[in-house]
């Protein structure tokens, strides 16, 4: 069986961003780009689902622009075996990476889509979702736990909501995405990056798949989160009523 | 059917241990200035202990006697750390008597800094004062009954011009960081504090000369200058306690030394204040000026025993974008110091960090610390590196890198290693060299080296301690390979004077027969005072004194420390 792994590169975690002076978005430019920490997740579940013999290769998909084979290269360092670069150097939104991603399963035919919950950079936790959707394949997000029965085809799947855990039993193929405390991944070792040289990264555009980019939204403004505003010290509980009452308004 | 729910059960998401990987590091700053503030959640407190945190955890902890603000982890750590550490002053060196000449503190004289500095300035209070009075390692116990904050140089020129004036002994105060009891006072010596003192004056965003008091913490000033795009160029463990008036008077080395050079190159100017009040001005910006006798550098690492620092200027290098991070093994130290050759050419000008720890310094951070996970997990190994680049330009430095590892791994220098993907992972690998110290006070009582050594020699010292104290005890190295710059700790139970008899004075003759030093970073302080001619010669030490007489003739600035007891009294009237 073979699982398909969607990466995305992203403004590094640990990063202090800032926003453009212009407003138009987050300053990326000289800025540590890494992969989302979520498909680190999402890679390392697929490796260990291959370590223990229940698919037979692990393929690492990532769509934007050219330093993109950056990450997948970090990826086929972890333990891919090889890994698929659509590249697209402009703009994408959740719903064109779906599009994407379900002409890459309609010609690629594996047995497990992964990938991360969100993207620490918009915080979507759409394109999982989304994808499944198209594919008409049954979903699990949140994914805190993976136990795979390969005879029957089934994937149970402990999912994080709100109120606790609940656990899905999926027919597969099926898409899950990957939450923080399902795994912690691995590190990339000299052997591996070694062995990553050799491995291939195919190159494709939208157009080859047929899947036309546009979209529905457009950012119109990006800021900040006003600064907090330093606390006063008041000097009577007359005060503090008279405050609430006249300034907050909440009394 | 493609989906069935099968359970759902209520549970409490907040789960502590499980989710260790995003929040296992608190090291804010990397060489390029990027900070990784981890999210401050509950779930991070237990991992999230460096140094400040250490200290001020660890005081209240000892002061209030409960472990308010302390994770139930920490709180049983901690007072074992404190019976074991609170019996320990008998095995330590011998503390000099009290030097009689030394006036007591009288009614008048506190009137007299209240004047000067008002109520806020004069400390009397018992708990802050126990704070002042005992070192980071609670190694150090003085009994000073009174602390002064000044708040400008004028103010610590009126203390001192009083105190001199009086003969009243002092001690200048930083973050109290450092590890040989130079920082606290050994008998009743009032405390000044320059805490107080931590406005950043200018900077020059086009030559990166920042002028600041003495005052200012070191991650502070990190945090300021990562604003501006530029970088400290030292960086310690202890960043977020200790103060940049310390670290010059104690000429602090720390991790970027191989790149940055030493604060001797760094620092451009100080303002000082003498033991008689005398304020030099010698806050010079310029980057060359040579005219007459650069004085500065008499004051760089005199550890407040020759004047006190109470403003920098300090040259700051351009925060560079691209920082890599390696953790390699090595067979044997051979290969060790055949790697740092090897790196020092091949990765050339964007080597910026060289550390080194054993095997025995892994285990003890793996046990003791939360949060740490191997990053070789597959086999042991008997020595780890941590190499660091800083660059500008990512794709150049990666490639680099990776070539001079691959390259190494190939000629059999390295046995295994792993690069970090992304700052987090840099991280994780700086907490396992930095916390070292950490999970050596968390393991029991610690005998602390500090030494330099010929590079071929550094770790012949380690086996043969482990030699000589066979069971006894655990030899622990680590230390700042690629400048010759060995720790050697020595970790037991608790302190016992047969063990420190194995180690001393044998630790300081092989050093010394090495032509070596026995303090490389951390100064002689109180714990080495008596210990300069391992490393100096006599001539040389009677010319210091020489100059301590001079520059401070009552001997009131820091006594008892630094130069040995029968140089620094020998004028004092």
């Amino acid at each position: 069986m073979k699982i398909i792994v969607a990466i995305k590169r992203v403004v590094d975690y640990a990063v202090k961003i800032r926003v453009k002076p212009d407003k138009s978005g987050v300053e990326t430019s000289n800025v540590k780009m890494s992969m989302n920490p979520f498909c680190e997740i999402a890679l390392e579940e697929a490796l260990r689902i291959k370590e223990s013999g229940r698919a037979s290769e692990v393929v690492a998909v990532s769509v934007g622009p050219a330093q993109c084979a950056d990450t997948l290269r970090t990826g086929l360092a972890m333990g891919a075996d090889r890994a698929i670069h659509v590249d697209y150097p402009g703009t994408l939104y959740p719903l064109s990476i779906a599009k994407i991603l379900k002409a890459l399963v309609d010609a690629e035919k594996p047995g497990l889509l992964l990938l991360g919950k969100q993207a620490i950079d918009d915080d979507c936790n759409q394109t999982g979702q989304m994808v499944a959707g198209l594919l008409k394949w049954p979903q699990a997000t949140f994914a805190s736990k993976v136990v795979f029965d390969e005879e029957n085809k089934v994937a149970t799947v402990d999912r994080e909501v709100d109120g606790g855990i609940e656990t899905l039993s999926l027919d597969l193929p099926a898409v899950i995405t990957t939450d923080l405390r399902l795994n912690q991944p691995r590190y990339a070792t000299l052997p591996n990056i070694m062995k990553a040289k050799s491995k291939v990264i195919k190159k494709v555009t939208p157009h080859d798949l047929n899947v036309e980019i546009k979209s529905d939204l457009e950012a119109v403004q990006v800021a900040e989160p006003p600064k907090r505003k330093s606390g006063t010290v008041l000097s009577s509980v007359d005060e503090l009523i008279d405050r609430l009452k006249n300034e907050a308004r909440v009394i | 059917m493609t989906y069935r729910r099968l359970k759902h059960s209520s549970r409490n998401l907040v789960d502590q241990l499980s989710n260790l990987k995003f929040f296992n590091s608190s090291r804010s700053s990397i060489s390029a200035g990027l900070q990784s503030r981890s999210i401050q959640t509950f779930e991070l407190v237990k991992e999230d202990v460096c140094y400040h945190k250490h200290i001020v955890s660890r005081h209240i902890c000892f002061l209030k006697g409960s472990g308010i603000g302390i994770p139930a982890s920490l709180r049983g750590v901690q007072s074992n750390a404190f019976r074991i550490h609170s019996r320990n002053l008998a095995s330590v060196a011998t503390v000099p008597s009290r030097n009689p000449s030394f006036a007591m503190i009288s009614c008048d004289d506190i009137s007299y800094f209240k004047k000067i500095l008002g109520e806020k300035g004069v400390v009397q209070e018992e708990l802050k004062l126990d704070d002042a009075n005992t070192d980071w390692m609670r190694k150090y116990k003085g009994s000073s009954k009174l602390m002064l904050q000044p708040r400008s140089t004028h103010e610590v020129s009126e203390i001192l011009n009083y105190c001199n004036s009086r003969c009243l002994a002092v001690v200048p105060q930083g973050g109290n960081t450092g590890l040989v009891g130079g920082s606290v006072p050994v008998h009743d010596e009032v405390i000044i504090s320059v805490s107080s003192m931590n406005n950043i004056i200018s900077f020059d965003k086009v030559s990166g000369i920042l002028v600041c008091e003495a005052g200012c913490i070191l991650e502070n000033l990190i945090t300021f200058l990562d604003n501006e795009g530029y970088i400290m160029p030292l960086d310690l463990g202890a960043k977020g306690s200790c103060q940049i008036g310390g670290n010059v008077s104690t000429n602090a080395g720390g991790l970027r030394l191989i790149r940055y050079g030493s604060l001797h190159g760094s620092v451009l100017g100080l303002e000082v204040v003498l033991a008689n009040g005398t304020v030099l001005d010698m806050l010079g910006t310029l980057r060359k000026d040579n005219t007459g006798y650069d004085l500065k550098h008499l004051f760089i690492g005199s550890e407040g025993s020759l004047g006190i620092v109470t403003k920098v200027s300090i040259l700051t290098p351009p925060k560079l974008s691209s920082v890599n991070l390696a953790f390699l093994a090595c067979e044997d130290y051979v290969s060790c110091q055949k790697l740092l050759s090897e790196a020092k050419r091949k990765l050339g000008e964007i080597l910026s960090a060289f550390e080194f720890l054993d095997v025995s310094a892994m285990d003890l951070v793996l046990k003791h610390l939360d949060g740490i996970r191997d990053p070789l997990p597959s086999s042991k190994h008997n020595f780890y590196i941590v190499i660091e680049t800083t660059g500008s330009m990512e794709s150049h430095d990666k490639e680099k890198l990776e070539a001079f590892l691959l390259s190494s791994m190939e000629s059999g220098l390295l046995t295994d290693g792993v690069i970090a993907q992304d700052i987090n992972q840099a991280s994780s690998f700086w907490r396992i060299r930095e916390g070292i110290p950490e999970a050596l006070m968390k393991a029991g009582a610690v005998y602390k080296y500090d030494l330099s050594l010929p590079p071929e020699k550094m770790y012949d010292v380690v086996d043969e301690m482990r030699e000589r104290l066979g069971t006894a005890a655990n030899v622990v190295a680590y230390g700042h390979l690629g400048d010759g710059n060995l720790h050697l700790n020595i970790s037991a139970r608790e302190y016992d004077d047969s063990i420190l008899s194995q180690i001393e004075p044998f630790v300081y003759e092989w050093t010394s027969k090495q032509r070596g030093s026995i303090s490389a970073e951390h100064g002689l302080g109180l714990m080495k005072a008596n210990k300069i001619h391992y490393s100096k010669s006599a001539e040389t030490v009677q010319l210091m004194g020489a100059m301590k007489k001079l520059l401070d003739p009552n001997g009131i600035l820091n006594p008892y420390k630094v130069l040995p007891t029968s140089i620094s009294q020998s004028g004092v009237n």
